[in-house]
């Protein structure tokens, strides 16, 4: 059992900011997400896309940005938990008792939801069928490549990922590729080495097709495909693998008993606190009259959180406003030496 | 200023005006029509306000997809040849008596 101040819920540049926060006022933090890497929306959507909105910085990408903020806190020396996801919470005398899926648990008078539009999880195959092979014969992620070796092997997505492995299995699996359109939008050079690969015969492109069901008798046998225009053809495939990119899920969020509206958690702008004592809500995911969905927006949402928090995990304690300029304490804090 | 339709995967049908310079995403956000979830807010980040449009002459009348519009639909639930985000198309007269259907789902 970890026993900290606050537990922030998502990495993304607005609980990134809010720990910042949290450090130049005093508090300890430990931060979850479900990611294998820190940046939220900003390092899985569009690390390369510039931001032109950040107060005072004209232009930076998604990763500059996210890589900014790891500086910024760097001081406080934060603990990350990536690759997990907060599964439950609970409320026992005032305090709360986090538990991730990895089994980590956490004790802390407040918990800041942070969480963008939910945690990002691969978008599976539309077909029923396919959910009874899920995790055994359909994968939509790769642990172990071994497993694919000699088998048939059939890829469906056009990105980077789709692509990548389609080459690498290529090597030791028999290798078909689906996409539903001619065109690709992996890497340049990615593309150009798979059309090579199917003009030699080493893998089968198969364009202008999307899955339609899934077939076996206990264990996978073939997928069926169907173009656009109703034409079907089967394949023989031991494994099918599915990349179509990420989607938003708002996930176990949805069962803590918190107020919602649609996908969001509505809270007072005064310190972003939900319906329940001790659970913020900030960025994203946090909905009150007026709400900008803008980085900036989060930062000042998670500012005003991290004062909430304050109350409550130094209940004896009088908050004092200061700033960075000229508090000797927060310079401590920061290590800056004058 | 423009008439919209909005159909359901289920076929229940909304019809509303929707401003010009607002996008056919925002319309039926602002106007509460379900089956369009706008995840990312509009940003062409996300897929989940995937509509087909069914009528052939409408698709053509369209303004062309921007680069980076397919790839996200690449992602998108069920895509076909006639998808479109609709966070992409902005209204104007032009788009006057456009009927977008939903996809079964956007995650």
């Amino acid at each position: 059992m970890i026993k900290t101040d606050v537990v922030i819920i998502g990495a993304g540049p607005t609980g990134l900011f809010c720990a910042h926060q949290l450090g130049i006022i005093g508090l300890k933090c430990e931060i979850v997400d479900n990611l294998d890497k820190i940046g939220g929306q900003c390092i899985e959507l569009y690390p390369d896309k510039p931001i032109y909105d950040i107060p005072a910085v004209p232009k930076c990408t998604g990763e500059e940005l996210t890589n900014n903020l790891i500086e910024q806190i760097k001081p406080f020396n934060f603990n990350f938990h990536l690759s997990d996801r907060v599964q439950e919470l609970k409320n026992e005398n005032d305090k709360w008792f986090v538990k991730t899926l990895n089994g980590k648990e956490f004790e802390t008078p407040n918990v800041v939801i942070a969480g963008g539009v939910g945690s990002f999880e691969p978008r599976k195959f539309p077909t029923k069928s396919a959910e009874k092979y899920d995790g055994k014969s359909v994968l939509y992620s790769i642990k172990d490549k071994n497993i694919f070796k000699d088998k048939s092997v059939v890829i469906f997505g056009g990105g980077d990922s789709a692509l990548d492995w389609a080459i690498e299995l290529s090597n030791s699996s028999k290798v078909t590729l689906v996409h539903r359109r001619d065109e690709f939008r992996g890497a340049p050079a990615s593309v150009q080495k798979v059309k090579e690969l199917s003009d030699n015969k080493t893998i089968d492109l198969i364009t202008k097709y999307s899955i339609k069901d899934v077939k076996g008798n206990g264990s996978l046998e073939s997928v069926e495909i169907k173009s656009e225009s109703g034409e079907s053809k089967v394949i023989k495939a031991d494994y099918v693998l599915g990349f179509f990119g990420l989607i938003m899920q708002l996930g176990p969020i949805a069962e803590w008993g918190l107020n919602l509206d649609k996908k969001t958690i509505p809270v007072n702008t005064e310190n972003f606190e939900t319906n329940k004592k001790g659970i913020f809500a900030i960025g994203d995911i946090c909905t009150y009259p007026g709400k900008l969905k803008l980085i900036l927006s989060g930062f000042h949402e998670g500012a005003l959180a991290a004062r909430g928090c304050f109350k409550y995990a130094r209940p004896d304690e009088k908050y004092r406003f200061e700033f960075t300029t000229a508090s000797s304490t927060i310079k401590d804090r920061l290590g800056v030496k004058e | 200023m423009a008439k919209i339709k909005y159909i359901e995967f289920n076929g229940k049908e909304h019809e509303i005006e929707v401003p010009n310079g607002m996008t056919v995403m925002e319309g039926a956000v602002h106007g509460n029509i379900p089956g369009i979830d706008a995840d990312c807010g509009g940003g062409m980040s996300c897929a989940t306000c995937h509509v087909y449009i069914n009528d052939d002459e409408w698709f053509k009348k369209l303004p062309e997809k921007e680069m980076g519009e397919d790839d996200m639909l690449d992602q998108a639930y069920e895509p076909k040849s006639n998808s479109r985000l609709s966070c992409q198309l902005i209204v104007s007269d032009d788009l006057d008596g456009l009927t977008v259907h939903m996809p079964e789902k956007q995650v």
